[in-house]
């Protein structure tokens, strides 16, 4: 049996005995709305998936019941009979499931006789809301459920019972009767003659294969997860009573406890790894149903919507799992049926026809994150506007005050749904708030972005409070903390005299690594555990942690190893601690808080804005970002203006005693790293007399130089645009960097100042087979940094202002050994740049290179698809050089 | 919340006694579940100066709040290690760190008085009145009072 069939059997038949259940409360209880809204959902739930199953005759009687139940939530006054129709429905519902178990097909047949009473009922609910109807239907409709039963040892019992409701129906009901029973009779008849052939030879086989017992829905169980829970608590409990076993047996040499302890070991071994098991899943399982429930609402909705999904194999925890299904699954459908336009919407405003569902998880610090994103229009603000205000969850006044990300929060609140016709695919207002609900109980949080005609993402955190993750174990402050191994990039050992140490910004640390600079938080300061046994500022062990787009190291006192650890939720004391996501027990039986990377990148203080992120998203899916962020050294040098420079180009930066700097020949110098390594000053900066001198340096090929400066300021990430050109030598332009004016120096004009023959040596030297290279860049900036660094490296550089300029100079008959382009240019961006130089016959052997500042694998991929054969990040100077080594030896080699 | 057996004089309440910083206290017994010595206590960084730390009992991680803290009391310098009451809330495990346990008394209802109107605040507010026993007076606990910490209450 298909194994989507298999469980839609088992769940569906455990919502339905929580129906009855809770429908019977219901009954005693009419005014309980949390018991009706349970219900609802259920039944919704059912209609849903009934309706991606290719279940039509279940779906109609569901969604019939559902209409009946929606007119209870709306006021209609509750009656026995209305509650027995439901019921019947129900049971039907059971009868017609029990039959699709057994023939794996739903059985034909017409539930119009239920479905119409169901209707019937709604408007007689409508018309008599002060009066509620008179009970009359009971007496013939309790006689149902009893003739269920009995029919279904019976090969044709749907029909028979169809029947003998019909005629109760019929006696009952004299509004009905006539419409009804002209209508179903024959139907029936026909049906029971298609049916008959068809179960009769599969039950013999059912009969022999699966007996009473073996029906599906008994094949799995479904075991509380509390009971898991207990499990895992007993191992873990026996595993440390082995560990301290061991410990004995270790102390006595020879004892005849050796074998037996070792068997008791590995059998604890594996009851663990079994344990755990039961609790992990991938979350695929929960996405297996999603491409279908996609294809089918596409056809009914007459869009074409795309589902793409990334990380299905992110294991989850299984309680976690069964809570984020449904969320998902309405999700999904709001995507499809609210988010995404119509094929002629989307062409109207300039998108590919086909819409795009994107679904990833991933863990992200400890957390896991998945993401339910599309490329539809966005949320409708002023609909979620007027709706918050008719609904009365705001005031017209508090509206006005509110942000859009603010306003889109609402579509968490029950009963929401701005969708202006009912539909059967969504819109009944039980989405959102479901999904909010479901995702509070497993303490995770929900958050909406969307931007207008853009699209929207829905992103679900849930903490690994369940789950098990791999940890490093570290120390600061004496105590020991588990950092999880997902958010560690990698360990640096920071030592005085080493490459690596730990350095300063005024009093920031920070850490040079592979010519970048990462800032250093201390563990033990965050924590304000710090003992004030005073360690070395210059040693360390750091921790490079990766957040999001953020990258920072933790510096910890030392590091001991790694340790699969079973997350356990902080208790309600503690959870206001935004370091920690949870607590574990370790193997030696002590507790140990779990480090959250992300409270730790909040502290470092950089939340991008959502607006900000979802347009990265839409940029990494569309390779087109507009402005990326860029790293900037700010620092002050001969005015109160603030100077900036691209911290990709610095090198290192220093303070050196000024007695170190000598004058040699009118310039100043300073011996460094056995080399003398000449200063430049910038326009009326003066080198220091006493104390020490901060200098930025420059290193290329062996070569440094060291630019005096005043005062280093800061490091920022700021989206680089150079606003008012310069025409001051030395300064490329101005920029706004963190509110300030801020003049961003051209570190071209500098290097020439300390060795004369900076950009001329080499090119001397290699002129004769110098190759040439075309770069398309549209931002001056980056022409006027890359080409000084490109002809350092010994090319012949020519530039162009942007693609079709690029076109024109390779058409023109001059040949290039290489190109490289910018990704992000107007009119004709670097990836449609590509696609026509791979189309000239021409030019379609000469290497491309993409540049660009957003390296994603997507983007990397687009890339290889339209032709690059390389891809360097802006700032990656050695990265950019070595592939262009490759490339054009490469060409020579096949030459 | 309390265990209430009905005798010919009316309810009675069984307490387990406790001494924290030379005054005797009383839990009711329904409320407790175990009584243990805490063992490997691991601080918790930034938390409030009432939580002790955290520990492992059994495989459970329970939070153990420092009673002497909690009641304004000063800490203990006799350098004896403290024992612990374990109690619920919520599903959630808490210990109780005291000096030292005493015997479970069997006291009627109606002879508990009102906290005196004097009694130190912070006492008062956990305190759910007064059995005056021989030679000494009890302080009544209402463990979820005590468990009622704010988080805003951080540890300098």
């Amino acid at each position: 049996m298909d194994d989507l069939l298999r469980e839609f059997l088992t769940e569906t038949n455990e919502s339905l005995d929580t129906v009855d259940n809770q429908l019977v409360r219901f009954e005693q209880d009419p005014n309980n709305a949390k018991i009706l809204d349970n219900i609802f959902r259920l039944v919704h739930t059912i209609k849903g998936t009934c309706g991606f199953l290719g279940l039509p005759r279940l779906e109609a009687l569901a969604h019939a019941a559902e209409t009946l139940m929606g007119k209870f939530r709306d006021g209609m006054p509750v009656t026995g009979e209305a509650v027995t129709l439901i019921l019947t429905t129900i049971d039907r519902i059971k009868e017609i499931l029990g039959r699709l178990e057994a023939t794996e097909s739903e059985p034909e047949g017409i539930d119009e006789d239920l479905i119409g009473e169901l209707h019937h009922m709604v408007e007689k609910g409508m018309e008599s809301m002060n009066t509620p109807a008179p009970s009359i239907v009971p007496a013939a409709v309790e006689s149902a459920p009893l003739v269920v039963p009995t029919l279904e040892r019976e090969l044709r019992p749907g029909e028979v019972s169809l029947d003998e409701l019909e005629r109760a129906f019929q006696e009952t009901e004299i509004e009905v009767a006539a419409p009804v029973a002209a209508a179903p009779a024959p139907a029936v008849v026909a049906v029971v003659e298609k049916v008959a052939p068809k179960p009769a030879p599969k039950k013999s086989v059912v009969e022999i294969e699966t007996p009473e017992g073996d029906k599906v829905a008994n094949q799995s169980i479904r075991v509380n997860v509390d009971t898991l829970e207990h499990m895992m608590t007993m191992v873990s409990e026996l595993v440390l009573t082995r560990n301290q076993l061991l410990e004995i047996s270790r102390r006595h040499e020879d004892t005849e406890f050796k074998v037996p302890l070792q068997r008791l070991s590995t059998v604890t071994a594996e009851l663990q790894d079994g344990v755990m098991k039961t609790r992990m899943q991938p979350i695929g399982n929960a996405w297996q149903k999603l491409p279908r429930i996609v294809r089918d609402l596409a056809g009914e909705l007459g869009k074409q919507i795309e589902l793409e999904m990334h990380g299905a194999d992110t294991e989850l925890d299984r309680q976690v799992l069964d809570l984020i299904k449904d969320p998902l699954t309405h999700m999904v459908r709001n995507s499809a049926d609210h988010g995404l336009e119509t094929p002629a919407e989307r062409v109207k405003s300039g998108k590919p026809e086909q819409g795009t569902i994107r679904l990833s998880a991933y863990h992200e610090g400890g957390h896991i994150l998945i993401c339910i994103a599309d490329n539809g229009r966005g949320l409708n603000t002023d609909r979620i506007r007027a709706k918050a205000i008719s609904n009365g969850l705001a005031s017209e006044a508090d509206i006005e005050k509110m942000t859009e990300a603010q306003i889109h929060k609402f579509i968490f609140a029950p009963g929401f749904s701005t969708a202006a016709a009912i539909t059967s695919v969504s819109g009944r207002g039980v989405g959102m708030d479901v999904v909010r609900t479901n995702i509070d109980q497993i303490g995770g949080t929900i958050d909406v972005k969307s931007v207008s005609g853009e699209g929207s993402s829905v992103t679900i955190k849930i903490p690994l409070t369940l789950a098990i993750v791999s940890a490093l174990i570290v120390e600061a402050g004496g105590d020991r903390f588990a950092v999880p191994q997902l958010a560690v990039v990698e360990l640096v050992r920071a030592r005085a005299n080493s490459e690596h140490r730990i350095e300063r910004i005024k009093d920031t640390p920070v850490l040079r690594l592979r010519n970048k600079l990462l800032p250093l938080m201390h563990l033990k300061k965050l924590l304000k555990i710090d003992d004030g046994s005073s360690t070395d500022p210059e040693n360390g062990f750091i921790i490079v942690t990766q957040v999001g787009n953020q990258t920072f190291g933790i510096v910890v006192d030392g590091v001991f190893h790694t340790e699969e650890i079973v997350v356990k939720p902080m208790s309600t004391k503690l959870r206001h601690i935004g370091m920690f996501s949870g607590n574990t027990i370790l193997g030696d039986g002590a507790v140990i808080m779990i480090i959250d990377p992300n409270g730790i990148a909040q502290e470092l203080g950089a939340a991008a804005s959502s607006q900000h992120e979802i347009a990265e998203e839409n940029a990494a899916a569309r390779a087109m970002a507009a402005e990326q962020l860029t790293s900037l050294l700010v620092f002050r040098a001969g005015s109160a203006q603030p100077k900036a420079v691209p911290l990709g180009l610095v090198t290192r930066l220093e303070e050196i005693s000024v007695d170190k700097v000598e004058l040699s020949n009118g310039r100043y110098m300073v011996q460094y790293r056995d080399q003398l390594m000449p200063l430049v000053q910038m326009e009326n900066v003066t080198v220091r007399t006493s104390g020490t001198q901060p200098i930025l340096v420059f290193a290329d090929d062996g070569r440094s130089m060291g630019l005096v400066v005043d005062e280093i300021v800061d490091i920022v990430e700021e989206r680089l645009h150079i606003e008012v050109a310069s025409g001051r030598e030395g300064i490329l332009g101005s920029a706004v960097i963190k509110g300030l004016a801020t003049e961003v120096i051209d570190v071209g004009h500098f290097l020439p100042m300390a060795f004369a023959d900076w950009f001329s040596r080499k090119e001397m030297r290699v002129s004769a087979t110098a190759q040439s290279i075309l770069l398309v860049d549209d931002s001056a900036f980056f022409r006027n940094m890359l080409s000084p660094v490109l002809k350092a490296a010994g090319y012949k550089v020519r530039v162009a202002t942007n693609a079709q300029e690029g076109l024109v100079v390779l058409r023109s008959g001059q040949e290039f050994d290489a190109i490289l382009t910018d990704i992000e240019m107007p009119d004709m961006n670097g990836f449609e740049f590509a696609e026509t130089i791979r189309a000239d016959a021409k030019l379609s052997h000469t290497p491309i290179i993409a540049l660009s500042s957003m390296i994603s694998p997507a983007a990397i991929e687009r890339g290889r698809l339209a032709g690059f054969h390389d891809y360097v990040a802006k700032f990656d100077r050695p990265g950019l050089i070595a592939a262009l080594k490759e490339q054009t030896t490469e060409i020579h080699q096949a030459a | 919340m309390t265990t209430k057996t009905h005798s010919a004089d009316g309810a009675i309440t069984e307490f387990v006694t406790t001494m924290i910083g030379g005054q005797l206290f009383g839990m009711p017994i329904s409320r407790v579940q175990d009584v243990f010595m805490p063992e490997r206590l691991t601080r918790v960084p930034l938390s409030s100066s009432d939580v002790a730390g955290v520990l492992n009992l059994r495989g459970r991680i329970v939070t153990a709040i420092d009673m002497r803290s909690r009641l304004g009391l000063p800490k203990n310098d006799d350098g004896k290690p403290p024992m612990a009451v374990g109690v619920d809330l919520r599903g959630e495990s808490y210990g109780l760190l005291i000096d030292s346990i005493g015997e479970v008394l069997k006291l009627a209802d109606d002879s508990r008085e009102v906290n005196p109107v004097n009694l130190d605040p912070r006492m008062a507010k956990m305190a759910a009145g007064v059995h005056r026993l021989e030679g000494q007076l009890m302080v009544v606990l209402d463990v979820d009072k005590i468990l009622e910490i704010s988080p805003d209450k951080l540890a300098a």
